[in-house]
């Protein structure tokens, strides 16, 4: 490549990041003007108000809009990281009557949109007394994890040696020695990458939340910050320090883990 | 894709003892015993995910077909009328309207990422490094936010007075700075391009993973054959991450047509119904117009049409392939 057809697509992928950065840095000097300002120019601000973060977490409800978010995913992702894996177990191990047809019922629901369960869920979970507790969301997303989650340990099973588990089957131990003691330790890493896509996705949920959990006191961070903008969108800083409390949580399992995530997603989409 | 690669690798995994018998004499009872065994097994690991995902998945998408059957209010006592609420979703207008804007989102949310992603992949491969490592990661990092986050970020950016229109006016186009979500031309483009900036990262590290798999020496190959970079660019690099593609395609028509967070936080479906989308106009036929009815027999459409679409493009993809 020529030095100015490099500087080219250099400066094309430079631009491409900045894309994704100003929007970030713009909310972020948003968040530190003085909550006067109607809407703020995009400008880093002289007299950094940081002090807007607590009155967001405190006076405008974050604090406790978070606190329910965490209550749903460290449910919801222990419950779902069992379920799935007794089912990818079982799926990648036992032959039955019905078995491909099972797993294409399951895989249907990998397309399935929320929209297209919220209205009976709303009504049926109403009837039972469950709607507006935290139950309402977090026992349909473990449900609308299964697709996912099963889908991934049964591939993670399938990739194992057969022999590993077949050694220990003549040794006569029993298929739940097996499950536990030959093969999870080997799945490690697969569980580790579902438990982190699995929070992020419960964490991100908004149209259940929405739905399901009526009452403010119950609201999730998402659902906190979409009713949020409707009521108080004047006050841009305040609003704006709110969503960097919503994001910063998953933001910052994102760096974290950004090997997972990114490999996660990215298997999670080709398989 | 890996579901049908990986099936015949289970066939051979299976117990070997079980399977070789099994054709060779006629089922003795310890073998029909060892059968059931293995059913009431299979059974006691799938049956807890089976029932969560039966129970609050599957039963409550059934529920919505039924309901769709009727017209109800939410309230009061429901009246049986067929398939009336599905001639009206493929007649209505405003439902028309809404089914039509969801499929306009793909070109935002699918076409515009991946022919973007191509390029950036492309750009991403001849410069390795860790600088451009990290500004992988920097593209990525849209994916995996609440998507109700984005939506108050680039309400705010779009706003009469925000960000968008300063740069603009910097730049000397003052003449075309406006509110983007609240001007009846322009509030579509608008929302359409926050679908881009989310779902651009995840097609640029896909078509990136794919490229990093084809096989150098095609390149070779072209470039014995006098192929310059653009022709090498669009008869080994494309064909080469087809698969891909496809996976891509899939991923980010259903973000498309299931689009809600975004557009409920930038323009709740206005000015009018210029941005309305199916998620958007279901909430709204619930929570504010009571047609109950109604609403599921779009939401089955909806789902119906993101099946359809999936499985189209799968058959299509095998079909290259």
């Amino acid at each position: 490549m020529t030095t100015a057809s490099r500087l080219t697509s250099r400066a094309f992928l430079v631009v491409a990041g900045l894309t994704v950065l100003i929007p970030f840095l713009a909310i972020l000097s948003a968040a530190l003007q003085p909550t006067t300002t109607l809407v703020p120019r995009l400008e880093w601000p002289t007299n950094p108000q940081w002090g807007n973060f607590a009155e967001a977490w405190t006076s405008a409800g974050f604090g406790s809009l978070l606190r329910s978010s965490f209550l749903i995913a460290i449910t919801v992702v222990p419950v779902t990281l069992v379920l799935a894996t007794l089912a990818g177990y079982g799926m990648a191990m036992f032959r039955f009557r019905g078995r491909g047809l099972l797993f294409a019922f399951f895989i249907a629901g990998l397309t399935l949109p929320y929209e297209a369960i919220v209205i009976p869920l709303y009504f049926d979970l109403r009837s039972v007394g469950l709607i507006d507790t935290y139950w309402a969301v977090i026992l349909p997303l473990i449900g609308a994890f299964m697709p996912f989650g099963i889908f991934w340990m049964r591939s993670h099973f399938e990739s194992i040696p057969a022999e590993l588990s077949e050694a220990a089957e003549i040794d006569g131990a029993s298929r739940m020695r097996i499950l536990f003691q030959v093969l999870l330790p080997t799945a490690r890493p697969a569980l580790t990458t579902l438990g982190l896509l699995t929070f992020m996705w419960a964490w991100n949920q908004f149209l259940l939340a929405l739905i399901l959990l009526r009452d403010p006191a119950m609201r999730t961070a998402p659902s906190g910050l979409g009713t949020f903008v409707q009521q108080y969108g004047e006050n841009v800083p305040l609003l704006a320090a709110g969503t960097l409390i919503v994001i910063a949580p998953i933001a910052l399992l994102f760096l974290a883990f950004q090997r997972q995530f990114i490999s996660g997603m990215l298997q999670g989409a080709l398989k | 894709m890996a579901v049908t690669n990986t099936a015949p690798a289970a066939l051979v995994r299976e117990p070997a003892g079980a399977a070789g018998t099994a054709r060779r004499s006629p089922a003795t009872p310890a073998r029909r015993s060892r059968k059931r065994r293995d059913r009431l097994a299979a059974l006691a690991f799938i049956g807890p995910a089976f029932v969560a995902y039966g129970l609050f998945i599957a039963a409550p998408w059934a529920h919505s077909v039924w309901i769709s059957l009727f017209e109800w209010d939410g309230i009061g006592p429901s009246t049986w009328v067929g398939l009336d609420n599905y001639v009206k979703v493929l007649t209505d207008p405003e439902l028309v309207g809404a089914l039509r804007n969801g499929i306009g989102l793909i070109f935002f949310y699918t076409v515009l990422p991946i022919g973007l992603g191509l390029v950036l992949a492309a750009l991403f491969a001849a410069a390795p490094g860790r600088a451009s490592g990290w500004l992988r990661t920097l593209l990525f990092l849209p994916q995996i936010m609440p998507l109700v986050a984005v939506g108050v970020i680039w309400r705010y950016l779009y706003s009469g007075d925000g960000p968008v229109n300063q740069v603009l006016e910097v730049f000397g186009l003052g003449a075309v700075t406006r509110a983007w979500l609240g001007d009846f031309d322009t509030a579509f483009l608008a929302v359409g391009i926050v679908g881009t900036w989310v779902t651009t990262g995840l097609c640029t590290l896909l078509l990136f993973t794919g490229m990093q798999k084809i096989d150098r020496s095609l390149y070779e190959a072209a470039q014995l054959d006098r192929c310059g970079p653009v022709r090498q660019f669009l008869h080994v690099t494309i064909p080469g991450v087809r698969a891909e593609i496809v996976v891509a395609t899939t991923v980010t028509i259903i973000a498309a047509l299931a689009s809600f967070d975004v557009i409920f936080v930038t323009t709740g479906g206005g000015p009018g119904t210029a941005t309305i989308v199916p998620g958007v106009l279901i909430y709204r036929l619930v929570f504010t117009s009571n047609q109950v009815g109604l609403a599921c027999a779009l939401a089955t459409v909806l789902s119906v049409l993101i099946m359809v679409i999936v499985a189209v493009i799968g058959r299509i993809g095998k079909e290259r392939s």
